[in-house]
C-alpha cells in the first residue's frame, strides 16, 4: 500500500474539487445528464487516476495498465473530466458532452474516447466485463500485479446480473478485482431503502465469498487505505462499499435524489432557482477549495 | 444439377445424418489448437454445445460460467477486451433470447471480438417443444450492427464456419441444430463469410424456372425440392447463403434476375430472417416475386423433428408448393 502524506492528500482534494468545478461547467453547458453520481464518485475516481492505478495517458493502450471499468455508466461526467484532467484529452473538449459529433457520448462509447475501457449505461453488466478482463488476466499471467477496478451504483445492485457475476467472481476466487460500490443511498425513483432494500449489504457481498470493506467515500486516506487492503486480500475477490453524498461538495444540491438526472439549470428550484444553479454551484465549490488544509495528523 | 464438391450420393437420395453441433465441438477444439487465444465459454451445457471437446483439452482456457447467459456475454466481452477470442455457447432460446442487450452493448456496441453460438436453434429441436425453440434468434441478432450472422447448413460447415469465425475480426454468432442434420457438404466444399454458394443449377432447357434460397439445417430439403421441381419440368436452382448478414447482395440480386421468382427457405420465423433480409434487398433494387417458407409467425410444440419439420411446412411438398405458387 502507498502512502499519502498530507500534502499529497491536500492536492488530490484540490483535484477533486477542479474535477467537480468541470463536472458542474460541462453539465451545464450540455443541457442534460447526470449531477449527483458525478458529484458524489469525484474523490474516488481522483484518488483512482492520480493516487492509485497504473496508467498512461500518453499511452492508453499500455497493455500493463490497471483497468477501471465503469458499470453505472450514466456517471460518466466524472470519469470523462478526470481523464481530461489526467491528461487523456484537451480540458475544452469536456464542453461538446452530449452534443452531435462528440468522442463525449451521453453514456460512455469504448472506441470514441481514450481511457474508456468499455460502452455502458443498460445498468449490472460491468462486474461481468471485469470478471472476464480478470479471468483472461490470470490465463496469460497467473501472477499479474494488474487490477480491476469496477465501479457500480448502489441502486445497479438491483440487478440480476450483478448477482451472477458476483458468483463466478467468488467461485473463481478473482484477487485481481476490487468492485467500488457508490453507495450514495439514492436512485431516481427515490431512496434505495423505499425502492429496493438492499441491506444487509456487506453480508451478502460476504456470502458471495467477497472481503467486503465500508468506508466513507469522500475520506481520500480512508479510501487509499481500503483500496490497499483489497489488494493484499490473497484469495478473494474485494467489494468497498463507498459511503458517499450524492451532489457531495454543493451542500444546496446533496443527498437530493431529484438531482440524480437534471443538469444545473433544471435541477429542483426550491433551495437555488434554475437560471442560478450553475453559478451558486460553481462559487460553492470554489470557497470550498478555499477551505482545503493540512490534516491534523501530520 | 448439384454443385460437383457436395456429397456424391446425394443424387441417389442418400443421405448420412449428424447434429451440426459435432461440427462445432470439432471446429472449436481444431481452433483452440491453432490459436492459444481462443477461449470457450458455456452455461451448464457442455457436453450438448460439444463445448466439451474443447474444455477436456484447455481445462486453462474454459470458464464454467453456470446457468447465467447474461453474465456469459458480458464476461466474454470483458475476456475479448483482454484479447482473448472468446467462444460462448449455450442454447438459442437462452443465448441470445435471454442476453439480447447484454449482447448489443457489451460485445456489439464495443465491437468486441465474441462468438456467440446457439444450440438447439429451430423447431427440430423437437420435444422439448415451444420454450426451447429458438426461431427468433436470426432476426434480434441480424438487427444489431456490427454483427455477423451465419447458419451453417451441416456438421462440415458448422466446422468450418467456427474456424472462420475465429479468424473474423469482430462479433459473429451462428446457430447450431440438435438434431440430426442431413449432410450435404464435403470437407472440400467451399465457406466463406459473407459469399453465397450456388449448389444446384437449373437445367436451362425447362422452360419454366424458379429459384430457391435457403440458409441452415434445411439445405437438403431445398436441394430435394429442386430435384423434384425439374422431374416436374420446373427449371430450380438453388443459393445457399449460410451468411445471413451481411448478406451476398450481388450473388441474390443476379439470382433473382436469373430466376425471376424465389422461394425463401429457413427453420426460423418468416419473420426477420433469411426470408426478410432477401425481400429487404430485392424491393429495393429489383422486385421479384417472393414465396417465405419457415415458421408462419406462431410458436413451436412438441414432436419428433421430422415430424415437426413437415408439421410447420418446412418439408419437401412444402417447398415445392410454395415453388409452384411463384413460378414463372
Amino acid at each position: 500500500m502507498q502512502y499519502l502524506t498530507s500534502e499529497e492528500i491536500r492536492a488530490l482534494e484540490r483535484k477533486a474539487n477542479s474535477i467537480r468545478q468541470s463536472i458542474i461547467e460541462m453539465l451545464t453547458e450540455a443541457g442534460s445528464g447526470h449531477t449527483a453520481g458525478p458529484l458524489g464518485m469525484a474523490d474516488v475516481f481522483t484518488l483512482l487516476y492520480f493516487g492509485i492505478m497504473k496508467h498512461d495517458p500518453e499511452n492508453p493502450d499500455w497493455e500493463e495498465r490497471d483497468r477501471l471499468i465503469l458499470s453505472n455508466g450514466h456517471i460518466c461526467p466524472v470519469l470523462y473530466a478526470t481523464l481530461a484532467h489526467a491528461g487523456y484529452f484537451p480540458l475544452e473538449e469536456l464542453l461538446t458532452l452530449r452534443k452531435l459529433g462528440s468522442r463525449l457520448q451521453g453514456h460512455p462509447h469504448r472506441g470514441s474516447l481514450p481511457g474508456v475501457e468499455t460502452s455502458s449505461g443498460p445498468l449490472g453488466s460491468g462486474i461481468s466485463q471485469a470478471v472476464g478482463m480478470a479471468l483472461a488476466e490470470r490465463i496469460d499471467n497467473p501472477y499479474s500485479s494488474k487490477f480491476f477496478y469496477c465501479l457500480t451504483g448502489d441502486g445497479e445492485l438491483n440487478e440480476g446480473q450483478i448477482w451472477e457475476a458476483l458468483m463466478l467472481a467468488g467461485k473463481e476466487k478473482l484477487n485481481n478485482l476490487v468492485v467500488i460500490v457508490d453507495r450514495n443511498g439514492i436512485q431516481i425513483d427515490g431512496y434505495t431503502k423505499d425502492v429496493m432494500p438492499l441491506e444487509p449489504l456487506t453480508e451478502k457481498f460476504e456470502s458471495f465469498g467477497f472481503d467486503v470493506q465500508e468506508v466513507d467515500g469522500h475520506n481520500i486516506r480512508a479510501l487509499n487505505d481500503a483500496i490497499g487492503k483489497a489488494q493484499s486480500v490473497y484469495s478473494q475477490p474485494s467489494v468497498i462499499i463507498a459511503h458517499t453524498i450524492a451532489s457531495k461538495g454543493v451542500d444546496v444540491f446533496e443527498r437530493d435524489f431529484r438531482w440524480h438526472g437534471n443538469p444545473p439549470g433544471k435541477g429542483p428550484e426550491d433551495r437555488v432557482e434554475k437560471s442560478k444553479q450553475a453559478e451558486v454551484a460553481l462559487q460553492k465549490l470554489r470557497s470550498l477549495a478555499g477551505t482545503i488544509r493540512p490534516l491534523d495528523i501530520d | 444439377m448439384f454443385a460437383s464438391h457436395l456429397q456424391p450420393q446425394l443424387s441417389n437420395g442418400s443421405v448420412e445424418r449428424v447434429p451440426t453441433r459435432f461440427g462445432y465441438g470439432e471446429g472449436l477444439l481444431e481452433a483452440g489448437k491453432r490459436d492459444e487465444r481462443v477461449v470457450a465459454l458455456c452455461c451448464d451445457l457442455t457436453e450438448s454445445t460439444r463445448t466439451h471437446l474443447f474444455a477436456q483439452a484447455f481445462p486453462n482456457r474454459f470458464v464454467q460460467v453456470g446457468i447465467a447467459e447474461q453474465n456469459m456475454a458480458s464476461v466474454a466481452s470483458g475476456m475479448a477486451a483482454m484479447g482473448k477470442i472468446p467462444f460462448m455457447a449455450s442454447y438459442a432460446m437462452f443465448s441470445p433470447g435471454r442476453n439480447w442487450e447484454q449482447i448489443r452493448t457489451t460485445i456489439a456496441y464495443n465491437n468486441s471480438n465474441v462468438k456467440i453460438v446457439g444450440a438447439h436453434a429451430g423447431v427440430s429441436v423437437g420435444p422439448d417443444g415451444a420454450t426451447h425453440q429458438a426461431i427468433e434468434d436470426m432476426a434480434i441478432m441480424r438487427v444489431i450492427p456490427n454483427m455477423v450472422v451465419l447458419a451453417p447448413a451441416d456438421v462440415h460447415e458448422a466446422r468450418k464456419a467456427t474456424l472462420a469465425a475465429a479468424k473474423f475480426d469482430g462479433p459473429v454468432y451462428f446457430r447450431l441444430g440438435r438434431s440430426e442434420t442431413p449432410v450435404v457438404t464435403t470437407p472440400e466444399s467451399p465457406f466463406e463469410i459473407g459469399k453465397a454458394q450456388l449448389l444446384y443449377t437449373r437445367d436451362k432447357t425447362h422452360e419454366r424456372k424458379v429459384g430457391i434460397v435457403v440458409t441452415g439445417s434445411l439445405l437438403y430439403n431445398a436441394l430435394m425440392a429442386a430435384e423434384s421441381l425439374q422431374k416436374e419440368g420446373i427449371g430450380t436452382s438453388v443459393l445457399h447463403m449460410a451468411t445471413i448478414k451481411p448478406l451476398d447482395n450481388a450473388a441474390l440480386q443476379a439470382f433473382a434476375a436469373e430466376h425471376g421468382a424465389l422461394v425463401t427457405v429457413e427453420e426460423h420465423s418468416i419473420i426477420g430472417g433469411l426470408g426478410s433480409a432477401v425481400a429487404e434487398c430485392l424491393a429495393e433494387c429489383c422486385p421479384t416475386k417472393i414465396a417465405r417458407v419457415g415458421v408462419n409467425d406462431r410458436f413451436g410444440e412438441s414432436g419428433e423433428p421430422d415430424e415437426l419439420i413437415s408439421f410447420f411446412g418446412l418439408d419437401v411438398p412444402a417447398i415445392v408448393a410454395a415453388a409452384k405458387r411463384v413460378v414463372l
